[in-house]
């Protein structure tokens, strides 16, 4: 693996400008795949989701999956696209082992939806939100492919293996591949624009319920393309392919790296190869993938064995009646609602936590609740670890569910935290890990009657004062029960029995 | 009576309703008749004893407990071995798909065990169903019985051999450009190329998918009838099989049989005979014309011009989706696989296996399939043959406007001699002038005896074409003109077959295959 020179982020936007395309695809969460009747479940044993028509046996035929139309047209009226009067499957013809069939069906020429947009609600490096509209090119229907494990070679890419190991129960889940125009004119922004689009096109694919929307099982995969141009020239570069880009941070560290590698090349006046690249989640780099230069050629026609999809136009507006509340109107409502001011919504939304307050919320938290706990502990540990906030192990209901027990005196904030950490390490729910770790609140009357003698003891002085009837001074007798107890005193029952023995 | 293997499936079944036969007794005749002709014929690629005796056993139990699952029940049937079947082994005539057994059974199939005929064997057929001859079968050619040195038509040359040598009463074929009717042509027999989407083609190993149809193989238009009734209807698991009721095909066939043709109005084709066409071929052709008018038909000439392109068009557009098909035979997941020597890699061992597994028309096909669908080539190409195609349907649209069907012989040869044709691809790929333009408008047609020619004494056969879903024209002209032709012969064209030489040891004198012999 080579090293990459790269330019500083402020250097390569003085000289250079970007243009992304980002290609998202996103794994419906239908009960069957989209040409067969086999089931989709996540986590299976290998291969037992599969038949004939998954597996490209001789003979066998396909059917298109109503509900993955459905999906997929909702998912373009979400996103303002036109819907197509009447389209085809395609056939993309290429070798590779975990293609069951060697060509993919897919949509080439005739999307279902095209022409649409999403304006995306962006945080800026002053604190702002900037609304930046990215346009959509096109959303179309395809299946996946199996999945290959390759053995034995230094990178696990198939190059090098010894063996490789291929679960078709992948094979034929339905996907919709998302398409944007080039995004130009973002500027300094670029890396927060690609992050922000994925985050909001994430939220409206949970919104619409056509996906589990998990990008760490891969149910949404975000493909970045950049190019650099000479800044002010608006002309469009060659572009670089990075693949598989799998958590929201890293969109926006894979756009950032790219636009300084790039930026390094043409710098020194080289030029940028077009060609797929692979990101490394853990070092924060690309590398080099197959060259695309020769544009390979996929050989697309018409699949023969499927019929022209034609919804009729009753169908859309039927779809279109089941949209979804438009992102941006919802967001100013709940705004309204929760009685957030600008700064706190900007913070909710920066942190990618918006939808985990929205959810928080719904499941009975109060909005002030919600935040905190979001923005505070959790939005601390996203930073620190690297982790998207809606992969952290802890749901919305676990949130809920340890403000509960803090409600119920079972916990105060900090032994809280000792619960979030439970949650971290799937040590189980909140209860569980209470129960576990034994973190429950003590306020049986003989431990900490005991516990409050010892302070007393050992704070002469400190007693003193109280008995002269400074009771402010009962803090610091509080907090040394607390010392001893490990946090694990009810800190009011404690006050109230020193003031009983001292007063 | 005796029922003997001579017998039409019609016939076959009527003496198993009348109990004078049984499903086994059947069935075993044919294996033995199998046994004793097909060394010579090699209409078969696998014969399924075991299978077709058990499910004949289990057809005479039905019947005995007084319970029939369609009108055929119990009479045994040959597949062209690009069906698949559970159990069974199914090459598609390649060495790539050597030992292969499916899991699982083509629509067409399932049907025939659920109307409960025995399934026989396997029948021959060009590798993957690219051929006018059986000799690009990867197992050897199969022999026409009319004259064991020449070709039995193609692809589907085994089943229509298996018939006219009474090895089956009835077999199932596969026309993507004239497989079922072109061997039917060259044996004398019947052969059916449904509607497109009329019989479900889940389980047809695609040659070209937009081109591909099941149909019966038979010796006459009744049994064909017969068979359609059982094997045709929709079926969910082919998105392009047709979603309506379909008229009783055997309804049709008994109605033409009585020979009247009044208020028929038949065209026929122009482009499709006249010169370059054998002039016995052509003198058969032209008597059954004048039959047909004298049995109260108006027959007129209609003019198909795009007709002349569609042998250019049907050279691009079955390549082309052939290569993708045929893409799946990879060594991945089943069939030949073949490692080469040293660290080989996936992509190594693909290219070892096609190179081995393939024959070189495959490898032709498939050469000019993706070139076809290059980029840069595609609309020069494959997007020109889609428009001709369209033409071609224009044509058949204008045409029936003016007739009820549309005839012409089926090829412009008798049967060729085997090797004669194998160096020259272009002179094999001319025997489909006449069958194409169906396939490349999914109208049905039929092909029925129509005589022997002069000059070599061979049969040829008389195509009769529908309009899409107007299957049933087929089989009310097809059953006229047999009924009408065989009046003037006096016996069914077949008689007149030599006979094979049967295998020593073989006990068929006794099971009224007298014909052999005399």
């Amino acid at each position: 693996m080579t090293t990459d020179t790269l330019l500083s982020f402020e250097e390569s936007l003085e000289k250079f400008d970007p243009a992304m395309g980002l290609e998202v695809h996103v794994e419906l969460n239908t009960n069957s795949k989209m040409f067969c009747g086999c089931p989709t479940e996540f986590g299976a044993e290998p291969n037992t989701q599969v038949c004939p028509t998954c597996l490209g046996l001789p003979g066998a035929m396909p059917v298109v999956n109503r509900i993955a139309v459905e999906s997929a047209m909702r998912i373009g009226l979400a996103l303002n696209c036109e819907i197509a009067e009447w389209c085809r499957f395609a056939r993309k013809n290429y070798f590779y082992p975990d293609m069951p069939k060697n060509f993919q069906t897919s949509q080439y020429d005739e999307p279902i939806a095209f022409d649409g947009y999403m304006d995306v609600n962006v945080p800026t490096e002053d604190g702002g939100i900037e609304v930046v509209r990215v346009e959509i090119e096109r959303a179309h229907m395809e299946e996946d492919t199996g999945k290959s494990l390759h053995v034995g070679g230094a990178t696990g890419r198939i190059h090098g293996a010894v063996h490789s190991l291929v679960d078709y129960n992948r094979a034929g889940i339905p996907l919709i591949e998302i398409v944007t125009r080039p995004i130009m004119g973002t500027r300094e922004n670029a890396p927060a624009v690609a992050k922000a689009y994925v985050a909001q096109l994430r939220e409206l694919i949970v919104a619409l319920g056509v996906s589990d929307a998990r990008m760490d099982q891969g149910s949404i995969r975000a493909d970045v393309n950049l190019s650099l141009a000479p800044a002010g020239t608006g002309a469009l570069g060659t572009r670089t392919e990075t693949k598989n880009v799998n958590s929201l941070r890293s969109v926006e560290r894979a756009v950032r790296f790219e636009m300084q590698r790039h930026a390094a090349i043409l710098d020194s006046g080289g030029s940028i190869l077009q060609e797929t690249r692979h990101w490394h989640e853990d070092t924060g780099v690309t590398t080099s993938g197959r060259e695309k230069s020769d544009a390979e050629d996929y050989r697309y026609f018409p699949e023969p064995d499927l019929v022209p999809v034609a919804p009729s136009r009753e169908w859309v507006e039927e779809l279109r009646g089941t949209l979804p509340e438009n992102p941006t109107v919802k967001r100013a409502r709940l705004q309204g609602e929760w009685g957030f001011s600008d700064l706190e919504m900007r913070d909710t939304i920066g942190a990618g936590a918006f939808g985990l307050v929205e959810e928080t919320i719904e499941a009975g938290a109060s909005p002030q609740i919600a935040r905190k706990w979001w923005l505070s502990e959790l939005a601390r540990r996203a930073n620190d670890t690297g982790t998207d906030i809606a992969e952290l192990g802890v749901s919305p209901a676990d949130v809920v569910a340890v403000q509960a027990l803090i409600d119920a005196g079972s916990l105060n904030d900090k032994l809280a935290r000792q619960v979030f950490e439970g949650l971290y390490a799937a040590e189980g729910t909140p209860a569980e890990i209470v129960a576990k770790r034994g973190l429950a609140i003590v306020s049986d009357d003989g431990a900490l009657s005991a516990a409050v003698d010892n302070a007393i003891a050992a704070n002469p002085d400190v007693a003193d004062k109280i008995r002269d009837g400074k009771v402010a001074a009962a803090g610091a007798l509080i907090g040394a029960v607390m010392k001893q107890m490990r946090g694990q005193a009810d800190a009011g029952r404690v006050r109230e029995l020193i003031l009983e023995k001292l007063t | 009576m005796t029922t003997t293997v001579r017998n039409t499936a019609a016939e076959m079944a009527q003496a198993l309703a009348d109990g004078t036969v049984t499903s086994v007794q059947l069935t075993e005749l044919h294996l033995e008749r199998i046994a004793a002709v097909d060394g010579a014929v090699h209409a078969f690629l696998h014969v399924d004893h075991e299978g077709a005796l058990a499910q004949a056993a289990a057809s005479d139990a039905r019947r005995a407990a007084g319970e029939t699952l369609s009108p055929l029940d119990g009479v045994p049937i040959a597949v062209k071995d690009v069906l698949t079947t559970e159990g069974l082994p199914t090459t598609c005539g390649s060495k790539i798909l050597e030992g292969w057994v499916p899991p699982y059974d083509a629509t067409v199939v399932a049907r025939l065990r659920a109307a409960g005929l025995p399934i026989l064997g396997k029948t021959n057929m060009d590798e993957f169903a690219m051929g006018s001859s059986t000799e690009h079968s990867a197992y050897g050619p199969t022999h026409n019985p009319w004259d064991l040195d020449r070709i039995p038509g193609g692809s589907g040359g085994g089943s229509a051999a298996a018939v006219a040598a009474f090895e089956a009463p009835l077999a199932i074929g596969t026309d993507t450009g004239g497989s079922i009717r072109q061997p039917g042509a060259v044996t004398g027999t019947v052969g059916v190329k449904p509607t497109y989407g009329g019989v479900s083609r889940y389980g047809l190993v695609a040659l070209a998918n937009s081109l591909d149809q099941a149909g019966p193989v038979t010796r006459t238009v009744l049994d064909s009838a017969l068979l359609h009734d059982i094997i045709g209807g929709h079926d969910p698991r082919d998105s392009t099989s047709i979603d309506q009721p379909w008229p009783s095909f055997t309804d049709a066939a008994r109605a033409g049989a009585t020979g009247d043709m009044t208020g028929v109005k038949i065209g026929v084709i122009t482009e499709l005979t006249g010169e370059g066409w054998q002039d016995g071929v052509m003198a058969r052709f032209q008597e059954s014309i004048d039959l047909l008018v004298k049995a109260g038909a108006e027959v007129v000439e209609v003019s198909c011009p795009s007709f002349v392109h569609a042998l250019a068009a049907y050279y691009l557009i079955l390549p082309a989706e052939a290569s993708s098909n045929l893409a799946k035979f990879d060594a991945m997941r089943y069939g030949l696989r073949v490692v080469p020597e040293g660290d080989p890699s996936a992509e190594d061992v693909m290219r070892a296996t096609r190179d081995a597994g393939f024959g070189d028309e495959v490898k032709r096909r498939i050469i000019l399939g993706t070139y076809a669908l290059s980029s840069g080539y595609y609309d020069a190409y494959y997007g020109q043959a889609q428009k001709v195609r369209t033409l071609i349907s224009r044509d058949f649209e204008a045409a029936f406007e003016q007739v009820d069907v549309l005839v012409s012989p089926t090829a412009p040869t008798t049967a060729f001699k085997l090797g004669e044709k194998l160096d020259d691809p272009i002179a094999m790929y001319l025997n489909d002038l006449a069958t194409i333009p169906a396939n490349l408008a999914g109208v049905p047609g039929i092909s029925v005896p129509s005589g022997l020619a002069d000059e070599d004494g061979l049969p040829a056969g008389f195509q009769i074409l529908a309009p899409a879903l107007a299957d049933e024209r087929l089989y009310r002209v097809g059953a006229a003109l047999e009924s009408l032709l065989t009046q003037e012969w006096g016996a069914p064209l077949l008689d007149k077959a030599p006979a094979l030489a049967l295998r020593d040891g073989s006990s068929l004198a006794s099971t009224g295959t007298e014909s052999e012999t005399r």
